[in-house]
């Protein structure tokens, strides 16, 4: 049972478990996707990539962030069977340029050479990749699983990185 | 001004009439001097019974006496409000000019006159510096240098006007060579700047972006330095500066490593742009006209865009500033990396400190040297003026709650103490309280609060808010329509709760991040309402999000707490250090391998385990606390968000489902 007691202008409350049961029935406000105030995901309304996503930490903005996001534009927009087969060249700018800072991209050969040529790989990571983004964007996880394969491969790259 | 106007009002029909009067007088005796309604083609309303010579000058007496009276009022008004203006002004412009140093600036950029003296000395040193740099960085600027050496005095006087960054006759021959102009220009080297300059970067691209910061440190996250950082194992802490977060992860403060910064030299030359720091640098004064800053060392640098992200300063006491230098040598003002390596130290070699504040910082750093007073033989005081910790956030059945957690840290708490005076006696301080009470003690760590640094607002001509200190800034965070403040400097105007002021680092991250996109033409008002957290302790933590002020009327909805409500617990789970890196950053993509804390739940004895607790602002949810409750913000941040009137809050605390995990 809950109890209820007040301590000048404080009330407090107590309750169990039974007492927070039931449904509550306050009543909040139906988001708008589209208000243009709000914090956006990692894919806009209009299907483009917000680079200033904060699920992305430092990649789109660091020293080889123009290589990132040519790799990972391309892979978002492509329409090939396997998704961003087209984009060999640009994954490979992007590894080049991130060896060049192992400070910022620590190196893990095996990982990246793997996951950044086949997509496939991507379908373990997208599990991990959907929780791996930030609660507010809500939107983001089903859109995104698709996306996965980049950005997971960039989630991990980052989830390394010793400060974004 | 009540007084006058019931006279006034009994006074209406003679003054009327007076005025009547006066206006005869006035053309009789050519008087002008009296404060009569204008003459002339002003229609006058009734004209009362026409007194004598006697009562007429009573009447008038009576009239100016008012109008005087009237008048006095609102001058001495007025006058006190700018002399309050004008005062605050003086103080600011008297810090910068302290800090001006007395140097005489042999400005380069001078009448022509003056600079074949300084240029010939200058060439032997800045020659041979210049040509190499020169080359690389292919500034226009840099290319009359190299041919300096040549001949002298006429291109000297031709490329003095404009090579205006070459440092005055200085001792370091590979002297940064300045960018002159720089598109985004980040004043501060704090989160604020750096959340601006990754923004910036995203939006942008190609973005070149220089910050200028007084520190010597590249930009870095604060609250570890009164959290993380003193619980760490490594010896070496102090110098590496990194910490183990809760999951295992250890990371540095610094939000990036030396190599994701370009040389400032390079800024201008770089293909794809990036982020150059310039440190030891303090920009002392701004031509907004102009679109220009100049740095202490005469440099300047003009911008297209330029946030202010100058944070603030510690306050000190005014007891310990007036106690002399003895007194100051053992008090610390935290806020840097060198006031933490230094508070280190102390920590380690004296018997006693006292904490000077109850708030988020003062706590925070007694419940860290608490822990060390059992293996180094400290003992750790904490005092302040409030009757608990954290008096002013939490409501008072939680603040005292809370600093009862605080003493089982082993910190000894005074409550309600108002520092008199403060002496140093036989190399110990001895702090004489308001109420007679002497607490001796080897050195003193002021955590009063934070002024902010609006030293640049005289010379910019930008507002200052007096009621929250700092930059007056639009929603969207704007001072001038190129000129944009972030972070603790920044008084904004958030839509939703009205005008504030916030310090907190959630916050230098949301604004810096917001200022960033609205530098780069995003428009966006402060709406993504920003949160923050403290840890007292293993068992007590919170999140907090809006206004959280204990002067408000609260609800609290309470539930007993289990073993796995705590803040270590909570950040396992997550598999994130700071808990703001859950919101703003993401989350580790591997669930570390959880804990299944056995339910020890009902043995719990304390009443305020966990719970939420709302803040009402005329009935409307301002402001919420999570007590021990995490990973709930964004509910936190939705009702917040509403403003809505909700009738009965435990409804609203259901959303919250307190009593899972």
């Amino acid at each position: 049972m809950s109890y209820c007691r007040q301590e000048g202008k404080d009330r407090i409350i107590f309750v169990t478990k039974e007492d927070h049961e039931a449904p509550s029935n306050a009543e909040l406000i139906a988001d708008d996707p589209n208000d243009p105030y709000e914090e956006q995901g990692l894919i806009l309304p209009n299907g483009d990539i917000n680079w200033n996503c904060p699920c992305l930490g430092g990649m789109a903005s660091g020293p080889c962030g123009s290589q990132f996001k040519e790799a990972f534009s391309c892979f978002h927009y492509s329409k090939e069977e396997v998704k961003g087969s087209e984009c060999i060249d640009n994954f490979r700018n992007m590894q080049e340029c991130m060896q060049r800072y192992p400070e910022l991209y620590p190196q893990e050969e095996d990982k990246e050479s793997t996951q950044a040529e086949a997509s496939s790989s991507s379908v373990s990571a997208a599990p991990t990749e959907g929780s791996a983004l930030p609660p507010e964007t809500d939107s983001t996880p089903g859109t995104s699983t698709s996306e996965s394969a980049v950005s997971s491969d960039s989630t991990s790259l980052v989830d390394n990185q010793t400060a974004s | 001004m009540l007084k006058c106007r019931t006279v006034w009002k009994k006074l209406a029909p003679l003054a009327r009439a007076s005025s009547t009067v006066c206006r005869q007088n006035v053309r009789r005796t050519g008087l002008t001097s009296r404060r009569i309604p204008a003459c002339g083609p002003v229609a006058h309303m009734s004209t009362g019974p026409a007194g004598g010579g006697r009562e007429n000058q009573l009447y008038i007496l009576l009239v100016g006496a008012a109008g005087v009276g009237g008048a006095l009022y609102t001058y001495r008004t007025v006058k006190g409000d700018s002399q309050r203006y004008q005062d605050r002004i003086d103080e600011i412009s008297s810090r910068s000019y302290k800090r001006a140093t007395a140097e005489p600036a042999t400005s380069i950029k001078s009448e022509s006159s003056v600079i074949p003296e300084p240029e010939p000395s200058l060439e032997p040193e800045a020659a041979p510096s210049l040509e190499p740099e020169a080359a690389p960085s292919q500034e226009p600027e840099a290319a009359p240098s190299p041919e300096e050496p040549s001949p002298p005095a006429p291109d000297a006087e031709v490329a003095a006007p404009e090579t205006t960054e070459l440092p005055p006759g200085g001792p370091a021959p590979d002297s940064l060579k300045v960018p002159s102009h720089t598109p985004y220009l980040l004043i501060g080297g704090g989160t604020a700047s750096f959340a601006a300059a990754r923004s910036i970067r995203a939006r942008d691209p190609g973005a070149k972006v220089l910050i200028v910061t007084d520190e010597s440190d590249p930009p870095y996250m604060r609250p570890p330095l009164s959290k993380e950082l003193w619980f760490s194992d490594d010896p070496g802490v102090t110098e590496t500066l990194r910490f183990k977060q809760w999951n295992g992860k250890e990371r540095s403060i610094y939000f990036q490593p030396p190599s994701f910064y370009i040389n400032a030299e390079e800024l201008n030359s770089a293909e794809n742009g990036g982020v150059a720091i310039l440190t030891g640098k303090k920009v002392v004064h701004m031509d907004v006209r102009g679109n220009k800053i100049k740095l202490d060392d005469d440099t300047e640098i003009s911008y297209d865009k330029c946030l202010i992200a100058t944070g603030g300063v510690p306050r000190n006491l005014q007891v310990i500033e007036r106690a002399g230098e003895e007194v100051m040598k053992k008090t610390t003002l935290f806020r840097k990396i060198e006031d933490f390596k230094s508070l280190d130290k102390v920590s380690r070699n004296v018997k006693s400190i006292t904490i000077i504040g109850g708030g988020f910082l003062g706590s925070e750093l007694a419940c860290a040297l608490g822990r060390r007073s059992t293996e180094y033989d400290l003992e750790v005081v904490q005092m302040f003026p409030e009757k608990g910790n954290m008096g002013k956030v939490l409501p008072e059945y939680l603040s005292n709650w809370t600093t009862e957690k605080v003493k089982s840290e082993g910190v000894k708490v005074i409550s309600e103490a108002l520092v008199k005076s403060v002496v140093c006696k036989d190399d110990k301080l001895e702090i004489k309280l308001k109420d007679g009470r002497l607490v001796k003690t080897d050195h003193i760590v002021a955590a009063v609060g934070l002024e902010p640094n609006v030293d640049l607002a005289k010379s910019a001509g930008l507002e200052v808010d007096s009621d929250f200190g700092g930059f007056r800034v639009n929603a969207e965070l704007q001072a001038r329509s190129n000129i944009w403040v972030a972070g603790d400097a920044a008084c904004f105007y958030d839509i939703r709760l009205g005008r504030r002021r916030v310090e907190h680092h959630d916050h230098a991250v949301v604004s810096g991040r917001l200022a960033g996109e609205n530098m780069t033409g995003a428009n966006k008002p402060y709406w993504h309402q920003s949160m923050f957290w403290s840890d007292l302790g293993p068992d007590v933590g919170y999140e907090a999000i809006g206004i959280v002020d204990s002067s408000l009327p609260t609800v609290g909805v309470f539930a007993k707490a289990t073993a796995k409500d705590t803040p270590k617990a909570a950040t396992e789970k997550s598999g994130t250090g700071i808990r703001s890196e859950s919101e703003t950053e993401e989350t580790a993509t591997s669930p570390v391998a959880s804990l299944t804390l056995a339910p020890t739940a009902e043995q719990n004895k304390d009443e305020y385990g966990k719970g939420v607790i709302f803040y009402l602002r005329d009935k409307v949810v301002v402001g919420i606390i999570l007590w021990n409750v995490f990973n709930r913000m964004p509910i936190a941040r939705k009702i917040i968000k509403d403003g809505e009137e909700h009738a009965d809050l435990n409804e609203v605390a259901k959303l919250f489902n307190i009593h899972d995990d």
